[in-house]
């Protein structure tokens, strides 16, 4: 029987150069296993596998030298245990993100949270090249949101309330970007150098800060062969539902006009950056 | 320079992140309710992080002054136990 890769591929299971050998992809989504998860992981990597497993640049997990007999086996064990298989080749990867406001005292979003609402609504979808998400929860960008096709970082926009501010001088100093100037009792707050990263909300003894949470995107970074940082086309989007509205507008783009094997940045390059602003822009303003 | 009836002082200009608020933490534990601590730091990392930490610990920033040799005085009143 000949064996039919590009389906194995897709059902996450990665040819090895060992004949006959594969490396099973698992899918994660935002780096959270339960310890089940786990168990069952470890249990089928020391019967099927060689009892290790490897961990992905993108939170991933998987079990090499699974063998090509034990293959079925393997699908129901690990079924067992509540893991299913990552997938490969052209379509919507795993979805990565840090544990965000859930967890991090600097978080701005529920990374976490937005990572799994991305995964049920794009997982696995078929596209002409690899597409890849990452959520970020703050500046800190500990989750690299720029080298996704599509990255979203938690941001904050801010205001300031002049009555319960007590001159204490803290949002001052902890601004990085030197946004914010105080004279005689009244702040100022210079927009074009805010970078939304929400450190005076978080640091003002009297809230006299206020945050609106926003999620600031990036469209088309690559990070392999070719190196590439995502652009952020458009102002921070306030809510969810904007938020999928445009995720799903560079979705279509990408579905529309690549060719096949080509990633995001080279059909941005050769579409052109205008058209995915035009449709994006369309995505972001729509409201009805 | 602010006026507040301070009833300790602690200086952590010495030590680096994140002894910087522990140190302060060690400090201001020691004392009662409503106390007030004066905290000596540097410019840099320590400012931007320490007030942040006690208020996520529940005291509460009162005041800081820049004494403008790269030094600056925190004051922290003692929140709740
Ligand atoms: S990116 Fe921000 S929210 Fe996420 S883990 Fe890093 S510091 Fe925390
Ligand atoms: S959000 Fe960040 S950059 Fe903007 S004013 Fe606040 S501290 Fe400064
Ligand atoms: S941290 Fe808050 S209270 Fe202190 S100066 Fe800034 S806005 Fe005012």
């Amino acid at each position: 029987m000949a064996i039919d890769y590009a389906a194995l591929k897709k059902g996450g299971f990665m040819r090895q150069k060992q004949k006959n050998h594969f490396s099973l992809r698992l899918q994660v989504v935002g780096g959270a296993l339960t310890a089940e998860n786990l168990k069952k992981i470890a249990e089928v990597a020391e019967k099927y596998g060689e009892g290790y497993v490897h961990l992905t640049s993108r939170q991933g997990v998987e079990i090499p030298f699974i063998k090509f007999d034990d293959i079925e086996q393997v699908r129901s064990e690990l079924a067992d245990g509540g893991c299913r298989p990552g997938v490969c080749g052209p379509r919507v990867r795993t979805v990565t993100a840090c544990q965000g406001n859930a967890v991090c005292p600097s978080g701005n979003i529920d990374s976490y949270d937005i990572a799994k609402k991305l995964d049920e609504r794009y997982f696995g979808q078929e596209l002409p090249h690899k597409f890849k998400f990452g959520v970020t929860g703050c500046q800190n960008n500990c989750l690299k949101a720029e080298e996704n096709d599509v990255g979203i970082k938690g941001a904050e926009i801010v205001s300031w309330v002049q009555d319960k501010c007590i001159n204490c001088g803290v949002c001052v100093k902890v601004c990085r970007q030197g946004a914010i100037s105080p004279n005689d009792g009244i702040i100022t707050l210079d927009e074009d150098k805010c970078n939304y990263c929400g450190r005076c909300v978080k640091s003002c003894p009297t809230d006299a800060w206020l945050g609106e949470s926003a999620y600031i995107l990036s469209f088309g970074g690559t990070f392999g062969n070719t190196i590439s940082k995502g652009d952020e086309f458009l102002p921070p989007v306030t809510n969810e539902e904007q938020l999928f509205r445009v995720t799903d507008a560079a979705i279509k783009f990408f579905g529309d006009y690549a060719k096949s094997g080509e990633r995001f940045k080279f059909t941005i390059d050769r579409v052109g950056a205008d058209k995915l602003l035009e449709v994006l822009k369309e995505a972001y303003y729509h409201n009805g | 320079m602010a006026d507040f009836n301070v009833t300790e002082k602690v200086d952590i200009t010495d030590v680096v992140c994140p002894i910087t608020f522990v140190k302060a933490k060690a400090v201001i534990e020691e004392l009662e309710t409503g106390d007030i601590l004066e905290i000596l730091l540097n410019d840099g990392e320590p400012v931007q992080n320490v007030p942040r930490s006690l208020k996520d610990e529940g005291h509460k920033i009162l005041k800081l002054d820049d004494n403008g040799n790269g030094t600056y005085t925190l004051y922290v009143e003692k929140g709740e136990e």
